[in-house]
């Protein structure tokens, strides 16, 4: 969290410069954000790799973990999207793997949570939102823009609903990103708030962390749901998208 | 009795088999089953209501920008916005409903909790 200056429960948002890079104008650093993205691309390699290299057909616990976030995943995608949906299985199973382990370092201290900045789970939905968009328009062709008109309307309805459709579709990207850092981003401010009061209140400081005990279980909680949320969103955007409603 | 016992084992593996290679490959559920229960749902509709106004509202303001029509598509988007937005949570409210209908429908069928 905050280094030295003042304990603000927001200095652990602080994006930090560890190898400044300029390209041109352009500020390229590698950032405390970047170096945390990829020791949770890593540490998912890592888990995976590692988890299987045995191959056994009774599992060890560790193999059984990866299975189980292999199962998990695939599932989600079956029930979700479809048999339709198994080829993009690899990326929705990254995807998911990579927020997950982001929410889950972050909960380390002295981690930096990557997932509680906005732009990284704005990228994220953007390339959900634009290969979505371009999978449902390669398989459909322009019958794709149908999707705008919902069906059994009546066609008088169409200037009204269609305008509503088609922002509520544009709104996906960040909706979807907004939920991700909004989640992460108050539960570590939450956390960061109560741990600022157990210090300065001396002997009373138990009741501050107790709360952070109690928040910190919630933060695990949330950590792994709102990747799923991510993920099932994902899939639910594909299924639109391969099946038009 | 121990030469026995392979075949009702093989019999029981191949029965198991089918069933997984009909749950791998049948056609399936479509739409969400959201699990999160009530919380995630508050969470969800709020999202969707305010994220896709303020999405909308943007887009007019833009559209003012560009156009120099200020402040007039900025209003339109707005109230098209609350509508989207509204859809939105209409949407979802809808889907939990369904899978809640679906939820019961199956726990009449299966009879007694399986």
């Amino acid at each position: 969290m905050a280094a030295e200056e003042a304990h603000s429960p927001l200095g652990q948002f602080e994006i930090l410069s560890l190898v400044p890079i300029r390209l041109g104008r352009l500020d390229a650093s590698f950032t405390n954000s970047a170096l945390f993205m990829v020791v949770a691309a890593l540490t998912v390699t890592l888990f995976l790799t590692l988890g299987m290299r045995k191959r056994a057909m009774v599992p060890s616990r560790w193999q059984s973990m990866a299975e189980i976030s292999y199962e998990f995943v695939a599932n989600m995608v079956r029930d979700n999207v479809g048999t339709e949906g198994r080829r993009y299985f690899p990326f929705i199973f990254t995807l998911f793997m990579f927020i997950l382990f982001a929410n889950g370092l972050g909960l380390i201290p002295y981690t930096f949570t990557v997932t509680s900045h906005i732009i990284v789970t704005f990228a994220l939905a953007v390339v959900v939102f634009v290969g979505v968009t371009i999978i449902g328009i390669v398989t459909h062709g322009l019958k794709w823009f149908t999707f705008f008109m919902p069906t059994g309307v009546p066609l008088y309805m169409a200037p009204l609903l269609v305008p509503l459709e088609v922002l509520s579709y544009l709104a996906r990207p960040v909706t979807l990103a907004l939920r991700l850092f909004a989640n992460m981003m108050a539960g570590h401010t939450m956390l960061g708030v109560f741990a600022g009061f157990v210090v300065a209140l001396g002997f009373a400081g138990f009741a501050p962390l107790a709360v952070d005990v109690a928040l910190y279980g919630l933060e695990v909680v949330v950590a792994g749901l709102q990747a799923y949320v991510f993920t099932i969103l994902t899939c639910l955007y594909l299924s639109d998208a391969l099946h038009l409603h | 009795m121990a030469k026995q016992e392979p075949r009702p084992s093989l019999e029981d593996l191949d029965t198991r088999l089918k069933k997984a290679r009909a749950a791998q490959s049948g056609p399936s559920g479509r739409g969400g089953q959201d699990k999160t229960g009530g919380i995630g749902f508050a969470v969800q509709a709020g999202i969707g209501l305010v994220g896709t106004l303020a999405v909308s509202v943007a887009i007019g303001y833009l559209l003012d920008l560009w156009l120099g029509t200020r402040p007039w598509l900025m209003v339109v988007f707005f109230f098209l916005g609350a509508g989207a937005g509204g859809l939105n949570v209409y949407r979802l409210s809808q889907r939990i409903v369904a899978a809640q209908a679906e939820a019961a429908e199956e726990r009449t069928e299966g009879g007694p909790e399986a």
